[in-house]
C-alpha cells in the first residue's frame, strides 16, 4: 500500500498517466466553438413543442387539435406501432410501469407528454400547443412518498394495488445489540427532491437519411449506444436503421444517461415526416417535468457502545421514485443502492435495511451524480455525529474507531461490498489536520463578535465505481455492462485515433484517454484524437455513468494500445532488419537491442499503408487497427473514498449559513490527470453545496411543481462556493490497469453530510439539530425555535 | 418558453411613447428583466411591446430644485457606475450595486423596476425610504397630462401600482439627502442575486423623531413607519401581525432582525 501526497503528485512527469495536462478539448470549449444540438441546423428543420399535462393525476378524455392545424399536432393515437418505454428490473417483486411516449389514458405527473406540435420555429409550435383543447378528468394525486405508502392512498398505477415499485430488504439479527447497546440513536432524515441542472438542457434532432434508410439522431446524451438500443425497442427498428450521435454535450450528471420519451417522439416524427425535427428542452421543462432526482427518507435506529462506536444500524428507507421506471437504470437502482451501500466505509456487526421505491405523481426519479450515495452518506454521517454527541466525543475520533482498518484491506463489508484498497484512517487524520480541528475547537470557546455560531463538520464515504457485470446482472436492469471496448488505429501519418463508446462531456476524456495512449505508446497527446459520441464510429458501450470511464475505457485503450504496439514492433523489426524479439515501442519509436537505429510510428504507418512493397510477404497481416475488450481483474468496482471537512458560521437569528473553510482528502487511486480530478471534485462540491443549502423542487399536495425558473430553484453561484483545498492520497486499486479508480461523482457525495454536521455542531449550544436538506433559513430557524420551545417547556415543568 | 407573437414599436420621444400607450393592449418594455421572463412564460401576452429603453428623454438625468430627476429608462448599472449625478451621498450607487447580478443591472431600469412593483425589488423599498416620487405622463386629447406620486401612494400591492392603462412612468424624482442624514439598508438573501426574503431601509435625521423606516419583501407593498418609535421592534411586530396574520413568529423575528442590521448599517453612513 502506498500513498503519495499532493506535492509529490504535482511534480510527476509531464507525459502519460499522472501528468497535469491542460485539457485538449478546452481549446474549442473556451473559444465558444463547441457544437451542441442547439447549434445545429438542417434545411427544412421543424421545431417541436410539447403539450404537457397540467395535472398530476387524471384520465385523458379528449385531446382536440386546433382546427386547421391537425397535420402539425400529434397525439398518442398517431404514434402507430410505437411502444412505450419499459425499464424493468429483475429484482424480485419489481412492478413494471410502461411510460407512454404520449399519454394515452392516464397522466401521472405534471409535465407528462400529451401532444407534440411541429412548426417552423419553437414559438409557433408553442402557439399550436396553446391551441389544443385538453379534457382531463382529475384524479386525486399523491405527491408525498410516505403518504403514497399509506392505506387508501390514490394509486399511481391502478393495477398494482399499492404504490410500491420495489421493496428491498437486507435483514440481520440485531437482537443482542438492541439488548446490550449503551447508546441508541433514533433519527429521521430527509433529502429534498432536486433537479439536475447541466448548463445545456436535453435536446434532440432527428433526420431520416433516405440514402441509407436510416434514422440519424443527434441527441444530448451520455449513452449514445444505449439510446440507440432503446430507440430500436420503442420504434421497432433494427440497430442498423438507427445511428445516434452525441455531439458536444454541455454537462450530464446522470440526467443525460436516460432515454427520454421526447427522444422517442422526435425520432418517430422525423421518421414519419421524413424531415429534420428538433426539440430543445427549455429550463421550465427541465425543472418541472424532467430532471428530478435525489428524494430520500430514512428512519434510522443506530446502536453504539459507550464510546459511540457504531454497533448496529436498523433503517427503513423510502425513495420517491416518481411515476415511471426510467430507462435504462429503472425505478429501483436508487433504492437498491441505498440498502447495499448505507454501511459506507464502516465496519460494524449488525445491519438491517428495508428500502421501498415508492411511486408518486411526480416525474420519474433519475440518477444524479453520486446516485443514492449522497443521501446515504447524509443519513450515515449524521448518525455517526449523533452517536458521537451522545457519547460526548469528538466525531472524528468516533469515525476513526468505526472505519475499516487499512490492514483489513481488501475488505468485504457487511453487505458483501468488496473494498479494493485504501486507508480510511489516514484520510480522516489528514482531513482533521487540513481543517485544523484544534484551532476551530479553540475558536468555538469564545463568542463570535457578530453573534454567529461556528461549527465544524466532517463526512467520509466510499464510492463504488466502474462496477460491472457481476453487480448489474444482479439488478437485472435493461443494460448490464460487460467488457468495455476500444479501437485504436494508427493512421498513415502516424497519428493515433482512439475510438471509444463512452462519451465525454466535461470529464476531459479526450485528454485523459490520450494520456493513456501516450503512456503505452509514447505518442504525444496532441498526436492522438479521441473519437466518441457516434454509434457509427465507435464500439458499443453502455456509456458514461457510474464514474466508470477512466477505469473501463482507460483500461480498454491501454490494452488496445499494447496490442497495437506489438504489431507496430513487428513491422518496425522488418524495417530495422533486426529480429522481432529484439524490438519494442518506446517513446513513440520502435527501438531494438540489436541496433542504435530507430523507426518512428510515422515510418511504420507510412510503410504499412502506402509502401507495403517494403515489407516481406510473410509480414503479420493484422494491420495497425486493434479492437480490444477490457474488464478489470475483478469487476465488483473500485472504491475511491474521500473525507470532507467543513467549517461554517451560522446566524441563529437570520438562519443563514456561510461556509468558512472546506478541505477534502481524496483517494482516487492512481490519478491519470490530477488537475482534471481536481476540477471534477470542485464541480461536484458545488453541486453538493446546492444539495445542502439551496436546491429543492417542492410540490404542492396536488402534485404541482412549485419552482419553474431558476429564480425559484436556487443553484449555488460563484459567490456561494468557497475556496476548497484538496489533498490527494493515491492508493492504487489492485484490479485496474494503472491502479486508477473511478472518482467523477465523488465531489457531490460528501458536502450535504459534512455541511449539515457542521451546522449541527454550531447549533449544539442551542440544543437544536437539523436532519433535512436543503438547510434553508426557514428550516434552520424552525429547528432553533423547536429546541427553544422544548427547553422552555422543560424549564416550566 | 417563447412569447406569443407581438408587435414591436420603438418610441423615440416621450410623446411617441405616450401616444403608443393610448393603443390598448400595449406594454412598455424597458430593460425587460422582469417582462422578458413573463413574456417567455406567457404570463404576459401583450399585443404590442413599446420599447422605451431607447427613448432619449427617458434616458436623461436632470438636477432640479430639491433633487434629481432620473429618467425612467436609466439602468441600474448607470447608477452603480456613477454615470448619474448622485444627490444622496452614495446611497443610490450602493443600492444599485446590490441589485441581482451585473447582467441584470446592465439592462434593468429604475422605472421598470418600480412599475413592476415586485415587493422584493431593491428600489421599491429604498426609494420609499428616500421619499422619492414617480412622474407619470399620459396623452389626452388636450395634450400631455402629468402627475407626480410618492412611492407609497404609487405602489398599491405586490406587483400592483396605480398607474393608468395609458400612463407611462417617465422619471423618478429623488430628493436631496441632507448631509446629516443616515441611511441603512439590509436585505436577506440566501445567495447573491436572489430576490430578497426580507428587507428594511432606514433614513434618519439628527432629530430623534426624524426617522423613516421601510419594510419590504413583504407579501404586499412596502410598509413605512415614521417618527420616534419607528425603530421599535414591538411597533413593527404589532403592525406586521395585524397586516399579515399568517406571518409566524419565526418570520417576524427575522424581519425585526433585518431591521436591526439595517440600523447597524445606518450608523456608518
Amino acid at each position: 500500500m502506498q500513498s503519495k501526497n499532493h506535492d509529490e503528485a504535482s511534480v510527476t512527469q509531464e507525459r502519460g498517466v499522472g501528468a497535469r495536462k491542460v485539457r485538449k478539448e478546452d481549446d474549442r470549449y473556451m473559444r465558444g466553438r463547441g457544437e451542441y444540438v442547439g447549434d445545429m441546423s438542417l434545411p427544412g428543420m421543424l421545431e417541436v413543442a410539447f403539450l404537457r399535462s397540467p395535472v398530476a393525476h387524471g384520465r385523458v378524455k379528449n385531446v382536440t387539435k386546433p382546427p386547421g392545424s391537425e397535420a402539425q399536432v400529434f397525439v398518442a393515437a398517431d404514434l402507430v406501432g410505437v411502444k412505450g418505454i419499459l425499464a424493468d428490473s429483475a429484482l424480485p417483486g419489481f412492478k413494471s410501469s410502461e411510460q407512454p411516449i404520449l399519454a394515452n389514458d392516464k397522466v401521472r405527473y405534471v409535465g407528462e407528454l400529451v401532444a407534440a406540435c411541429i412548426a417552423s420555429d419553437r414559438a409557433r409550435a408553442e402557439d399550436l400547443a396553446d391551441g389544443i383543447e385538453l379534457e382531463i378528468d382529475n384524479l386525486p394525486a399523491v405527491s408525498d412518498m410516505l403518504e403514497a405508502l399509506e392505506e387508501g392512498a390514490p394509486l399511481v398505477h391502478d393495477e398494482w394495488g399499492d404504490n410500491i415499485f420495489q421493496h428491498t430488504l437486507v435483514d440481520g439479527d440485531l437482537d443482542t445489540v438492541r439488548r446490550e447497546a449503551a447508546i441508541k440513536i433514533e433519527r429521521e432524515f430527509r433529502t429534498a427532491r432536486q433537479c439536475m441542472s447541466p448548463m445545456e438542457g436535453r435536446g434532440v434532432l432527428a433526420v431520416w437519411d433516405k440514402r441509407l434508410g436510416q434514422l440519424q439522431v443527434y441527441t444530448s446524451t451520455q449513452i449514445p449506444h444505449i439510446v440507440r438500443t432503446g430507440l430500436c425497442e420503442c420504434l421497432g427498428l433494427s440497430h442498423e436503421q438507427i445511428r445516434v450521435v452525441a455531439p458536444d454535450v454541455g454537462g450530464g450528471f446522470g440526467y443525460k444517461g436516460i432515454l427520454l420519451a421526447e427522444e422517442v417522439c422526435v425520432a418517430w416524427l422525423a421518421m414519419h415526416l421524413k424531415r429534420p425535427v428538433r426539440w430543445l428542452e427549455d429550463r421550465r421543462e427541465q425543472l418541472t417535468a424532467n430532471a428530478n432526482c435525489r428524494e430520500h427518507h430514512y428512519r434510522v435506529t443506530a446502536y453504539g457502545d459507550a464510546s459511540g462506536r457504531l454497533l448496529a444500524m436498523d433503517t427503513d428507507a423510502v425513495v420517491d421514485a416518481g411515476a415511471y421506471s426510467s430507462y435504462p437504470f429503472s425505478a429501483c437502482l436508487e433504492g437498491a443502492q441505498v440498502a447495499s451501500i448505507l454501511p459506507g466505509p464502516y465496519d460494524f456487526g449488525a445491519y438491517r435495511c428495508s428500502t421501498i421505491s415508492a411511486s408518486t405523481n411526480k416525474p420519474p426519479i433519475l440518477p444524479y451524480r453520486g446516485v443514492a450515495r449522497t443521501g446515504v452518506c447524509f443519513a450515515m454521517e449524521l448518525t455517526i455525529d449523533a452517536l458521537a454527541r451522545a457519547a460526548g466525543r469528538e466525531p472524528s475520533d468516533v469515525r476513526l474507531d468505526c472505519l475499516v482498518k487499512p490492514e483489513d484491506m481488501p475488505f468485504n463489508n457487511i453487505t458483501g461490498k468488496h473494498f479494493d484498497s485504501g486507508n480510511y484512517i489516514e484520510c480522516v487524520q489528514r482531513a482533521v489536520a487540513a481543517i485544523d480541528l484544534k484551532a476551530v475547537r479553540q475558536r468555538q470557546q469564545q463568542p463570535e463578535p457578530d453573534g454567529r455560531l461556528i461549527g465544524l463538520g466532517m463526512s467520509i464515504f466510499c464510492e463504488q465505481s466502474a462496477h460491472g457485470t457481476s453487480v448489474y446482472a444482479g439488478w437485472g436492469i435493461p443494460m448490464v455492462p460487460g467488457h468495455e471496448q476500444a479501437v485504436v488505429r494508427l493512421t498513415p501519418d502516424g497519428t493515433l485515433e482512439v475510438r471509444v463508446g463512452i462519451h465525454s462531456h466535461g470529464q476531459g476524456l479526450e485528454t485523459t484517454l490520450a494520456q493513456v495512449a501516450e503512456e503505452v505508446l509514447g505518442i504525444d497527446t496532441d498526436q492522438v484524437q479521441v473519437v466518441h459520441g457516434d454509434t457509427a464510429l465507435t464500439p458499443y458501450s453502455t456509456g458514461t455513468w457510474g464514474s466508470r470511464c477512466m477505469v473501463m475505457a482507460g483500461g480498454a485503450v491501454a490494452r488496445a494500445c499494447t496490442a497495437l504496439a506489438s504489431r507496430i514492433a513487428l513491422i518496425g523489426a522488418h524495417l530495422l532488419e533486426v529480429p522481432a524479439e529484439s524490438v519494442k515501442v518506446q517513446d513513440g519509436v520502435v527501438c531494438s537491442s540489436e541496433t542504435s537505429g530507430t523507426v518512428t510510428l510515422q515510418d511504420v504507418a507510412r510503410v504499412w499503408y502506402l509502401k507495403p512493397q517494403l515489407l516481406p510477404d510473410n509480414v503479420d497481416s493484422g494491420g495497425l487497427e486493434v479492437t480490444v475488450g477490457y474488464k478489470p481483474q475483478r469487476d465488483s468496482g473500485t472504491f475511491s473514498y474521500a473525507c470532507h471537512a467543513v467549517v461554517v458560521a451560522v446566524d441563529p437569528e437570520l438562519g443563514t449559513t456561510e461556509i468558512l473553510d472546506y478541505a477534502i482528502v481524496e483517494d482516487g487511486g492512481v490519478l491519470v490527470n490530477p488537475m482534471i480530478v481536481d476540477g471534477q471534485v470542485y464541480g461536484g462540491v458545488a453541486q453538493g453545496i446546492g444539495t445542502a443549502l439551496y436546491e429543492e423542487m417542492p410540490f404542492d399536495r396536488n402534485g404541482q411543481p412549485l419552482a419553474s425558473t431558476l429564480a425559484d430553484y436556487l443553484l449555488p453561484g460563484a459567490t456561494e462556493v468557497p475556496a476548497i483545498t484538496i489533498d490527494h492520497m493515491e492508493t492504487p486499486s489492485p484490479y485496474t490497469e494503472f491502479g486508477q479508480k473511478g472518482i467523477g461523482e465523488s465531489g457531490a457525495i460528501g458536502p450535504p453530510a459534512a455541511i449539515v454536521n457542521a451546522i449541527n455542531d454550531a447549533l449544539r449550544p442551542l440544543q437544536a439539530e437539523i436532519c433535512e436538506v436543503p438547510v434553508t433559513p426557514q428550516r434552520l430557524l424552525r429547528a432553533i425555535n423547536k429546541a427553544r420551545t422544548a427547553a422552555t417547556r422543560e424549564a416550566v415543568s | 418558453m417563447k412569447p406569443q407573437a407581438f408587435d414591436y414599436q420603438r418610441a423615440e420621444t416621450i410623446i411617441d411613447a405616450c401616444q403608443g400607450m393610448t393603443h390598448g393592449d400595449t406594454r412598455p418594455l424597458a430593460g425587460g428583466q422582469s417582462l422578458g421572463p413573463m413574456l417567455n412564460l406567457r404570463l404576459a401576452r401583450p399585443g404590442t411591446l413599446l420599447d422605451v429603453s431607447v427613448t432619449r428623454e427617458l434616458r436623461g438625468v436632470k438636477r432640479v430644485n430639491g433633487g434629481v430627476l432620473i429618467g425612467a429608462s436609466v439602468t441600474h448599472a448607470e447608477i452603480e457606475d456613477g454615470l448619474v449625478p448622485d444627490n444622496t451621498g452614495g446611497i443610490l450607487p450602493q443600492v444599485a450595486r446590490g441589485i441581482a447580478y451585473r447582467a441584470v443591472r446592465s439592462r434593468g431600469t429604475i422605472g421598470g423596476s418600480l412599475a413592476h412593483a415586485d415587493p422584493a425589488a431593491d428600489w421599491a423599498t429604498t426609494l420609499t425610504a428616500l421619499r422619492a416620487q414617480v412622474a407619470l405622463q399620459r396623452q389626452s386629447t388636450q395634450g400631455a397630462v402629468r402627475r407626480r406620486l410618492y412611492l407609497k401612494d404609487f405602489i398599491s400591492g405586490a406587483m400592483q401600482t396605480v398607474i393608468g392603462e395609458d400612463e407611462l412612468m417617465i422619471a423618478v424624482f429623488v430628493p436631496d439627502v441632507p448631509e446629516d442624514h443616515r441611511f441603512g439598508y439590509f436585505k436577506l438573501c440566501r445567495k447573491t442575486g436572489e430576490l430578497a426574503h426580507a428587507m428594511t431601509a432606514i433614513l434618519r435625521g439628527s432629530e430623534p423623531d426624524d426617522q423613516r423606516v421601510v419594510f419590504g419583501a413583504l407579501p404586499g407593498a412596502p410598509i413605512v413607519q415614521t417618527g420616534a418609535d419607528a425603530l421599535e421592534p414591538d411597533v413593527w411586530r404589532e403592525l406586521l401581525a395585524r397586516r399579515y396574520p399568517d406571518m409566524d413568529d419565526v418570520e417576524l423575528a427575522v424581519r425585526i432582525r433585518v431591521m436591526k442590521e439595517a440600523f447597524e448599517r445606518s450608523k456608518t453612513r
